[in-house]
């Protein structure tokens, strides 16, 4: 295993009780609310409401108006004005209530906050977190269910992260805040209820390192936030055949870890990568195209890919379970993998 | 209806050594365009060259009226925000040449250019894209309970984003320190406003918010600088958010692209007759502030500026390319120029 990527880490004495991701988050916030006044929070129902999936809860009762901020609905606006008052020293939290309404905001987040260091030479930082959850999974049909890692992982001049666990999730997010850059924090609606140790308040997850879920000798599996789920239990049915799985989680896909991956990849010869969007230039298909850049030689099999279909995302159960990538999806991906040697 | 009345008594008139400063300001920003356009024409600026020849009173107009320290953003067509401000005149040149020495190391180029010393909070190529940034200035001022006023300066163009209405929507609800400054210079590209808008007296977006407005002469330095005293005081003071509409005329295409083929002769005629520079000369003239002497004094030294400029920036070292990716983040983690900017490596 390389010596980069962190082993699922222990609790740390001060917060030994597992808790939600969703808690998690809350956590990472209440703490770096009280330790920088600086940062603030702002979105639609943060405060009052205490968010659409509760992450913001009790947040507005501790910090008051003034740092917990309920907008109008207008994403475009506030994720805007959140780069302008980063612009000016101040460190925001954004919260978009799901990924897909960051598509109307997508103006100020390419255009602006990716670009103004750049563009004017370094004079201004934008030290911006845009958190938002995405996914599918509850029949939330095609205008609801986007996972768009791929859309900002694209975007030079912006850092992604995308956690799959509560120690990720606050430990990232915390780094996030510091962080004197725009970070897209994208969260999973279906891990917000997920529980596991966390960090205590100066336990940071620093970006660009990624992390080892299984170890594993016969095929590497690289899989982005709710997919370390889905792609550990197929890494147990696998193991009940005898087929070790080393499951690998990037946590983070600007800066991405291609040493770990790749280190990974070169001791299994094997690769799949599991993701929740969609397949064409798509996370699973950049994140190959590094590795055969960084370990063709190595490989005795073609690099494999799970993801969504290639469709909007249905309604109707069947169909999107049919279309969201599931452990047997990652079980036929391996064995195809395997099955090449 | 257009205030034009430039009657000002104290404490709304500037004194002399102000209405000079601004002349004198107004003067380099139409000398300063007119060279770059012949330094374009020469092939030593590249991309686009938006030019704000005719608009010299709405721009000086309404930053002489802001203290040194009110954040501004602007549009792409922001060479006069910049020099009002008083950024060096070379830096800006070597800026619209790419070079090293340029006034953001030639990163941005004539559409981004930023001066952050002097709150100059930059030029956007996106049309509307910067007034919630402007919003956001004004929040940082309100949550650090400054006493500072952030001014976001677009054109008419930009009233038809629908950024606008959430910008002056969240100004207006939060009580924020915001001056709304519409450049109306009628036309979007090439698309007149009375074509693109329903209803052209833009100054009525305000109302919808519960916001105060005016519409300006825009030709009238003296005219705009009043409208956005009276803006910035109530801002400052009473946190009221406000729109100021200034109307105005730009001489010269969208950008020095743009043959101008479509803007009739006899409209462009119309309001050159109005010049802002020749009509605040009136004024000055009028009351003794400026004579014949001082006048052509302010010419040869706003001449002296233009051609250092030029030379400066002409003589400035080119970007050096192992500087490509050095500020896409703020600690890079590669040394590769070739992009990967964030690739541990």
């Amino acid at each position: 295993m390389s010596t980069k990527a962190a082993s699922a880490p222990a609790a740390s004495p001060g917060a030994a009780k597992p808790v939600s991701y969703r808690e998690a988050l809350t956590q990472a916030m209440r703490e770096e609310m009280q330790r920088d006044p600086s940062v603030f929070l702002m979105g639609e129902d943060v405060g009052r409401y205490e968010g659409a999936f509760k992450v913001t809860r009790g947040l507005l009762r501790e910090f008051g108006e003034r740092r917990v901020v309920d907008t109008p609905i207008s994403e475009a606006g506030f994720v805007g004005l959140g780069i302008g008052a980063a612009m000016a020293g101040l460190r925001p939290i954004v919260e978009l209530m799901t990924v897909n309404f960051s598509i109307v905001a997508m103006d100020q987040i390419v255009n602006n906050a990716a670009k103004v260091r750049y563009m004017f030479g370094g004079q201004v930082a934008c030290p911006l977190v845009v958190r938002m959850p995405g996914g599918a999974g509850h029949q939330l049909a095609a205008q609801h269910s986007h996972s768009l890692e791929a859309w900002f992982a694209h975007i030079p001049g912006l850092k992604v992260a995308a956690p799959a666990t509560p120690f990720d999730a606050k430990g990232l997010l915390k780094a996030a805040i510091r962080d004197d850059d725009p970070v897209i924090f994208l969260e999973s609606e279906g891990l917000y209820a997920k529980k596991g140790p966390v960090g205590g308040p100066d336990e940071l997850v620093p970006f660009g390192r990624a992390a080892a879920r299984r170890a594993g000798s016969d095929c590497t599996i690289v899989a982005i936030s709710r997919m370390v789920w889905i792609t550990l239990s197929a890494a147990e049915e696998l193991a009940k055949e005898g087929i070790e799985c080393e499951v690998i989680d990037p946590r983070t896909l600007r800066p991405l870890d291609i040493e770990t991956l790749a280190a990974s990849v070169r001791r299994t010869s094997r690769a799949v990568i599991v993701e929740e969007g969609w397949p064409e230039c798509g996370v699973g298909a950049n994140l190959a195209a590094r590795l055969y850049e960084e370990c063709f030689d190595d490989l005795d099999a073609p690099i494999a890919r799970v993801s969504s279909a290639d469709v909007p995302m249905p309604y109707a159960k069947n169909l999107e379970m049919a279309a969201l990538p599931q452990p047997a999806d990652v079980v036929a991906a391996v064995r195809r993998t395997l099955g090449a040697r | 209806m257009t205030e034009t009345d430039t009657t000002l008594l104290p404490p709304e008139r500037p004194d002399a050594a102000l209405m000079l400063q601004m002349y004198e300001s107004m003067v380099l920003i139409r000398r300063f365009e007119e060279r770059a356009a012949e330094e374009y024409m020469k092939g030593h600026i590249g991309g686009f060259l938006h030019l704000a020849i005719g608009e010299e009173a709405a721009v000086v107009g309404s930053i002489s009226a802001l203290r040194p320290d009110d954040p501004i953003t602007s549009t792409y067509r922001e060479h006069g925000q910049a020099l009002a401000r008083g950024s060096d005149p070379k830096r800006v040149m070597a800026e619209l040449f790419g070079r090293s020495t340029g006034i953001c190391g030639g990163l941005g180029g004539s559409m981004h250019l930023m001066d952050v010393e002097r709150h100059f909070y930059g030029g956007y190529g996106i049309v509307g894209g910067s007034i919630p940034l402007a919003v956001g200035l004004g929040f940082a001022i309100s949550y650090r309970e400054g006493d500072s006023v952030a001014m976001a300066m677009f054109g008419d163009g930009a009233t038809n984003q629908g950024v606008l209405a959430e910008s002056m929507n969240m100004a207006a609800l939060w009580k924020l320190p915001v001056i709304f400054f519409v450049l109306n210079n009628h036309y979007g590209m090439g698309t007149a406003i009375d074509r693109a808008s329903a209803d052209t007296d833009l100054f009525k977006r305000a109302e919808a918010h519960g916001m105060p407005a005016k519409q300006l002469d825009g030709m009238s330095v003296l005219a705009v600088y009043r409208g956005v005293l009276e803006a910035a005081r109530l801002a400052r003071e009473e946190r009221q958010p406000s729109m100021i509409e200034a109307r105005a005329y730009r001489y010269r295409g969208h950008s020095m692209s743009d043959p101008d083929t479509t803007r009739a002769d006899e409209e462009k005629e119309r309001w050159e007759a109005r010049d802002p520079l020749v009509t605040f000369e009136r004024v000055l003239y009028g009351e003794g502030t400026l004579t014949a002497e001082t006048a052509e004094a302010v010419r040869a030294s706003v001449e002296t500026q233009v051609e250092e400029a030029v030379a400066f920036a002409d003589e400035s070292p080119p970007v050096p390319e192992a500087d490509l990716a050095r500020h896409v983040y703020a600690h890079p983690w590669s040394e590769d120029p070739r992009g990967s900017a964030v690739v541990p490596r």
